[in-house]
């Protein structure tokens, strides 16, 4: 048996009835990380002997005969943008290449609570900033499904090291599709919960009023255990809320399935479409009233995003000036410092949006812009509320394409960010949702997206879990 | 197109050492996405709130001894006696 291929849920039967341990598990992730990771490069560093020490621990808990929680003993990887006490966390970026986490984020406390085996961190592009992956100081990470494309940005390790069987589960963050792009282009399961339900504290920070930690897996069920695991109130972030999973068994015929117009215009490509309106239709049969919806505000929703989101980034990471962590570069005076560290340290991408940032933030184009898209902001927010007065889903691409060939968008920034269309307003409303695997084009998935209101993650997960199945 | 001129000040601004190639470039790049940016002047008009969600979850501002000091001030590149040491600025 190929103990690789097991969800969550049968590893966990399978670590109670003693018919492997975790050891074993977790030795066969790293044998295929040894195996595999060399042409996918979805680990930035793999944690082999910790992994195994923790292996042992669940274990022992497991032969202890003591009530396991069922992440206990299951092998897991994360995003190289979250801390894990001791380990390095690189953000995928020069400037913290050998900076190691003083303190656990509190989703690693959670998952160390349950003695789940962390195997490594995964790639990402450098401080989350991209769609495809590429943006990673330590090579782009490929998709496992066609080695010439991308895996999707910026949780790309995230979504391959899943897809291949490297990682049981992991975590991803999502700032504007970050969890939600990768996980439709590795043809894996994605959430990007609600701002504000999963704690933020030890995620290096991108945009701070649109990140948010979620996980990626197997199958809709092992989605659901993770998030039922990292969810809830936390002191040590303040946007934290207070929320408590429960599970919600609904009647299809009594749902109402939002569409809205604007997401099935030009430049979603033909595939996805049928693929997207095919789920729409079964769901339809099975008696889900399908309601056509408008949100008009999606036309602005990309410039409001790559406004707000530099902005925040432009100073959250002033902090990496050369003195307090990571790269430092010699100067004669203090700025000197500063300029060289920041120049040296940053890849292209990181500072375009410290640049964008900076620009809308300065001084006489702060109302033209920033303060503007704080507006349209505000305008996406309503949208989305009235749209959920009239249902209680919304049904919608991920992406407007599948997977594009590595190095096909990296000259053009701007037709990069064009592929964040479907999904950044959901950052911008503080707003949960899911991608989840809806079918391929040859051999490239394709993710649907299903968007749900405020706190709505029960919903979202039993929908999906019906598209899963049918 | 914004200028060299106006990217060398925004550079400035960032704190960030740009090359002779990567201004070009950044020109190029920030002009068409400033272009792009002009799109939500068609925006219709709304009144704003600062947060996605609104909250009012501040913990209680107490000192606690976090473990971490050592590891922090461990992670900075020049560092004496436990503190971190900065180019003099006067």
């Amino acid at each position: 048996m190929d103990l690789t291929t097991l969800t969550i849920r049968q590893c966990h039967e399978g670590l109670k009835k003693g018919d492997f341990t975790s050891v074993d598990l977790t030795k066969a992730y790293l044998e295929n990380i040894k195996k595999l990771d060399k042409e996918i490069n979805a680990f930035i560093s793999v944690d082999e002997q910790g992994a195994l020490a923790q292996a042992a621990q669940a274990d022992k808990k497991v032969s202890s005969g003591a009530d396991i929680g069922v992440l206990c003993g299951i092998p897991c990887a994360i995003k190289d943008a979250i801390m894990v006490d001791g380990l390095k966390c690189t953000a995928a970026s020069k400037i913290l290449e050998n900076y190691v986490a003083p303190y656990d984020a509190t989703v690693i406390q959670k998952l160390k609570k349950e003695v789940a085996v962390i195997l490594g961190k995964v790639n990402l592009d450098e401080f989350a900033m991209g769609a495809s992956g590429e943006n990673s100081a330590f090579g782009a990470t490929k998709n496992p499904c066609d080695k010439t494309r991308v895996a999707g940005g910026s949780s790309s390790g995230s979504g391959a090291a899943v897809a291949s069987n490297m990682a049981c589960f992991t975590l991803g963050s999502d700032t504007g599709g970050s969890i939600r792009m990768p996980a439709s282009n590795c043809g894996v399961t994605g959430l990007k919960p609600t701002y504000g339900v999963v704690s933020r504290y030890g995620l290096i920070p991108f945009a701070s009023s649109l990140d948010q930690i979620g996980p990626i897996a197997k199958s809709v069920e092992d989605v659901k255990i993770v998030f039922e695991v990292i969810s809830g109130r936390d002191q040590m972030d303040a946007t934290s809320q207070n929320y408590e999973f429960k599970e919600k068994k609904l009647d299809i015929k009594e749902l109402k399935i939002g569409v809205p117009k604007e997401y099935f215009y030009k430049g979603l490509d033909k595939g996805v479409e049928k693929i997207i309106k095919d789920k729409i239709e079964k769901i339809e049969k099975v008696g889900a009233k399908i309601v056509p919806i408008s949100l008009s505000s999606v036309e602005f929703a990309l410039a409001c995003y790559y406004i707000i989101a530099p902005a925040e980034a432009s100073a959250n990471l002033a902090r990496f000036d050369g003195i307090k962590y990571g790269l430092s570069v010699e100067g004669k005076d203090l700025l000197d410092v500063y300029l060289k560290s920041k120049g040296k340290g940053f890849g292209a991408e990181v500072k375009r949006r410290i640049m964008i940032g900076t620009y809308v933030l300065s001084s006489g184009y702060y109302d033209a812009y920033y303060k503007k898209a704080q507006c349209v902001r505000e305008l996406i927010k309503q949208d989305f509320a009235k749209a959920f007065t009239k249902c209680d889903l919304i049904f919608c691409p991920v992406s407007p394409i599948p997977a594009v060939k590595i190095g096909e968008k990296t000259t053009d920034p701007l037709s990069m960010y064009l592929m964040d269309i479907y999904t950044v307003s959901v950052n911008l409303a503080g707003l949960p949702a899911i991608s989840v695997p809806a079918g391929k084009i040859d051999k490239l998935p394709v993710g649907l997206q299903i968007i749900g209101n405020h706190f709505e993650e029960n919903t979202i997960l039993s929908v999906a879990e019906f598209i899963e199945k049918n | 197109m914004i200028s060299k001129e106006e990217v060398e000040k925004i550079a400035k601004l960032s704190r960030l050492e740009l090359s002779e190639k990567e201004v070009e470039k950044m020109q190029k790049d920030l002009s068409e996405i400033l272009n792009y940016f002009d799109v939500l002047k068609s925006a219709p008009k709304v009144k704003t709130t600062n947060h996605s969600l609104q909250t009012t979850n501040l913990r209680i501002d107490e000192a606690k001894d976090s473990k971490v000091a050592d590891k922090l001030i461990n992670a900075s590149p020049d560092k004496k006696d436990g503190y971190i040491k900065v180019k003099a600025i006067f």
